[in-house]
């Protein structure tokens, strides 16, 4: 099992650009869908899966030997639908009929859409399933991966810090949580409604190793992502993906209610063309 | 012998037999416990104090094919984490195959004088409002024991509520429990059937004796299984009484065994009456003990005996 083939870093960025305008149309044709916070994130698992970082069987999901990865942040990942499309996950026709009645993608994802380990609706819960997993991993011995992809909203909650102390007390070196810092959480700034300070920091006062990247940098998310995976200390390992919410949606990469900002279609389409344009 | 370690016993010898299993608790413990703790330190871990990352925890293992059981208090394991127990175990297993066992030690009053945040009394109820969660309220070892077996051949998760106390045997061995049934009958000869679960059914056969020597035979189901349930099997038992006394140590009114009693009733049009004893009303906060508590909730003895002498004697003829 090998996953994509790693692409060069230039393809990656292509791909990264068409994931996100594949977005905007899923939001497009579901206005319900959270757009900024799957924005975000496109980097982050656009580079987690063409750079080889991540195994996968696209034809047998679940298939023993991959790496696993709980998306915990499960409104702001529809970003991932055009991944799971283009790597054969899904069928390009389901991007089409999102949140129809034929269709299995919706706004909060969940195990139906190949590729969704879990339930991802109500946050703070990925870590900890996500420690269950690398724990049992850890007991057969069989090495794979765990990865979990957070945002920094849901770090409020306080079952993240259960898991957090859980993780780094049991070493589960095979565990690798990558944060969405994308800033904001559902209406405001997170520095306004409880600064949490330097995340890195916290994490390694919780026994964490600490990587800190530009969540946009297709190069540097690949050098973070090695990293990370080259990680032999036994203890587990975060990686703070510092992102702008909504990003290249200017209207919204500025605007402190920018999670729930529903863009009207004819929004959508300038977005687009001046994408096109450039 | 307290069935928490009826069950631990259990547990122990799978462990030994099963590299499969595990065993969490939430900083719980028992002395049955510290061997596990000793010979499995791989497989059986304390969590510490943090219920929503022990349901969590035992979710992701028991996603990589491992049967979980999870250990904490029964108030603070069913809702404390009641989400992750909602989204991880009930929703997820719609999806996916998984085998956690939630295990609640401390039903009911069994904590007699911690007061009532140590007191479980609405578990019935929001464990049972869980689709997939079987919900097992045993009133003795052998019942655990039947468990046991349910538990590891059945997929799913499930919830096991123990009293904190001794509990003496109600059934023999584990071949007089039909588990799947879900409730066992102690037949009675007139008009009156008490249908209780957990500890209230050993309070329930001491009032089927005491009825006896007065020389009225009382009919007692010990519902030990309230989810899945087989209603038409409990129906056609209710059937053959004219009243029927639900008897919990958990709030009535509010959806718990009086009303699964009473949906029974309903959906089968079985003529009979129906009063419960639990607790009506909110919570209290005097000392005391089980048994002054009961009598503050109007469950003890002498007030249920009291209702059962007010039964018409028999025959009872059902109209045609």
């Amino acid at each position: 099992m090998s996953g994509a083939i790693p692409l060069a870093l230039e393809c990656i960025r292509e791909k990264a650009d068409w994931v996100r305008r594949q977005t905007l149309l899923l939001h497009r044709r579901s206005p319900e869908t959270r757009l900024a916070s799957s924005l975000s994130c496109v980097e982050i698992l656009t580079v987690l899966y063409y750079g080889g970082f991540i195994r996968f069987d696209a034809l047998e999901p679940l298939r023993e030997d991959r790496d696993r990865l709980v998306i915990s942040k499960g409104h702001g990942s529809i970003s991932f639908f055009p991944i799971l499309s283009d790597l054969g996950f899904i069928d390009s026709s389901e991007l089409d009929k999102i949140a129809r009645p034929d269709g299995i993608l919706k706004a909060i994802p969940d195990p139906l859409i190949p590729g969704y380990e879990t339930l991802n609706g109500s946050l703070g819960q990925g870590l900890g399933v996500a420690c269950g997993m690398a724990l049992g991993i850890k007991h057969r011995g069989t090495g794979q991966k765990v990865f979990v992809l957070s945002g920094d909203g849901e770090l409020y909650e306080g079952s993240v810090w259960e898991a957090a102390m859980f993780a780094a007390h049991h070493r589960l070196g095979d565990l690798v949580m990558i944060i969405d810092n994308n800033g904001r959480s559902m209406l405001d700034y997170c520095r306004n409604i409880m600064d949490l300070g330097p995340l890195d920091a916290l994490f390694r006062a919780f026994g964490w190793e600490t990587l800190v990247v530009d969540g946009h940098d297709i190069g540097a998310l690949a050098t973070c992502y090695r990293e990370a995976l080259a990680n032999r200390s036994g203890r587990p390992c975060v990686v703070v993906a510092n992102t702008v919410k909504g990003k290249g949606v200017p209207s919204l990469e500025g605007d402190a209610l920018a999670h729930i900002r529903m863009l009207a279609p004819l929004e959508v389409d300038r977005i687009l063309e001046c994408a096109n344009g450039e | 012998m307290l069935m928490r370690d009826v069950l631990i016993h259990r547990i122990h010898k799978g462990m030994r037999e099963d590299e499969k299993i595990f065993l969490l608790t939430a900083d719980m413990g028992a002395p049955a416990l510290d061997r596990l703790l000793v010979e499995f330190p791989d497989r059986c871990i304390n969590v510490g104090i943090a219920e929503q990352n022990l349901v969590s925890v035992a979710t992701g293992l028991s996603l990589e094919g491992f049967t979980v059981f999870a250990y904490g208090i029964a108030p603070f394991i069913t809702m404390r984490a009641y989400d992750q127990t909602r989204v991880g175990l009930s929703l997820l297993s719609h999806l996916r195959a998984l085998n956690v066992i939630l295990l609640g030690v401390g039903v009911g009053f069994s904590y007699e004088v911690s007061g009532p945040t140590h007191h479980c009394v609405e578990d019935l109820t929001i464990m049972r409002l869980l689709p997939n969660m079987a919900v097992c309220s045993p009133g003795d070892g052998a019942t655990v024991e039947a468990f046991y077996e349910f538990a590891l051949t059945e997929p799913g998760p499930k919830y096991l509520r123990l009293d904190a106390k001794p509990a003496p045997a109600i059934y023999e061995s584990i071949s007089e429990v039909d588990f799947r049934r879900g409730f066992h009958e102690f037949p009675g000869s007139g008009d009156a059937c008490i249908v209780s679960t957990g500890y209230p059914t050993q309070r329930a056969l001491r009032l089927r004796e005491e009825m006896e020597r007065e020389g009225v035979r009382i009919g007692v189901v010990d519902m030990f299984l309230l989810q899945p349930m087989d209603d038409a099997a409990l129906a056609k038992v209710l059937y053959k009484y004219r009243r029927i006394f639900s008897f919990e140590e958990s709030f009535i009114g509010k959806g718990g065994l009086d009303a699964l009693v009473s949906n029974v009733l309903r959906r089968f049009g079985v003529p009979a009456t129906l009063e419960s004893f639990g607790l009506s009303g909110g919570y209290v906060f005097e000392n005391g003990g089980r048994e002054h508590l009961y009598r503050v909730y109007g469950m003890d003895d002498e007030s249920i005996l009291g209702r059962l002498r007010s039964v018409p004697s028999p025959p009872f003829r059902i109209p045609a």
